[in-house]
């Protein structure tokens, strides 16, 4: 129940961000679909007996994750546009294994996610412990790279997940 | 004074994430196959992306189309990836094998 009425204030808090237009009857419409869309989500959940997707992670470890993969980013992005803009397109791709370390879903699905983020290399396919990723200018560095973002994804899974 | 610093901070933010969208599609055209071209578009997905949105915040101010912009970057963040991902992977079971850097070797070398 307390899971109810959290999920719909936050709704509305989400809506009260988007509109803007603070009138009574929009907020009182604002109320109603927030509430609406609560009913239906529960009566969802009712109908498929899904597991619910349980968000374990640990906050502080996540948000310093995220500026790292930041950095991350901009490193690979300027990597990738010396290799568009170079008259020779030194292009070196490859198709490989990376393994992965983390239990939930939620990790695997940031690990692979991250990896498709930082441009030059894509997570095309998901395997028993590995994922195929694919490379535009493939080093060995790659792979210490990859392990090394493993190694950060795992640490934001709390232990108990 | 503050204001100036602001406006020219977020217009080369503006500026910057315009060169790398450029930068993103002039690679989907130079690139030699479809896998390579699927890393240069993601150029423009990420920088691109959050260097317009980060401009664009600076140019809102602290009002809700901040907050909007971040909440649409947030979700671009975890939507591009997806759809990228949705792409390949259908891509590799429908066939499109990526070549090897060894194969595209030797055909550049036959070509030049």
């Amino acid at each position: 129940m307390l899971r109810t009425i959290l999920t719909a204030l936050t709704l509305f808090a989400l809506w009260l961000l988007m509109s803007g237009i603070y009138k009574p009857l929009i907020v009182w419409m604002g109320v109603g679909s927030s509430v609406i869309a609560v009913y239906v989500v529960r009566r969802m959940d009712n109908a498929a007996d899904t597991e619910r997707l349980a968000v374990r992670l640990r906050p502080l470890t996540t948000i310093g994750y995220w500026f790292w993969l930041l950095i991350e980013i901009a490193k690979a992005n300027w990597a990738v546009t010396k290799l568009i803009l170079s008259p020779k397109m030194n292009l070196n791709r490859h198709l490989f294994k990376v393994p992965y370390t983390q239990k939930t879903d939620l990790g695997q699905t940031i690990f692979a996610n991250s990896i498709t983020l930082t441009p030059g290399t894509i997570s095309v396919e998901v395997e028993e412990g590995d994922f195929l990723v694919h490379a535009v200018s493939y080093s060995g560095d790659d792979m210490d790279a990859l392990s090394d973002m493993d190694r950060r994804v795992a640490a934001i899974e709390s232990a108990g997940a | 004074m503050m204001g100036l610093i602001v406006e020219i901070l977020s217009w080369i933010l503006i500026v910057s994430g315009g060169a790398f969208t450029l930068i993103g599609a002039i690679g989907t055209l130079r690139f030699p196959d479809f896998w390579s071209r699927l890393h240069a578009a993601s150029v423009s997905e990420s920088a691109g992306m959050i260097l317009l949105i980060f401009g664009m915040c600076l140019q809102a101010g602290p009002t809700l189309i901040t907050v909007k912009l971040l909440i649409i970057g947030a979700f671009i963040i975890i939507t591009g990836p997806t759809s990228t991902h949705a792409v390949a992977s259908a891509a590799l079971t429908s066939g499109e094998t990526p070549e090897s850097d060894e194969d595209t070797r030797k055909s550049q070398e036959g070509k030049s």
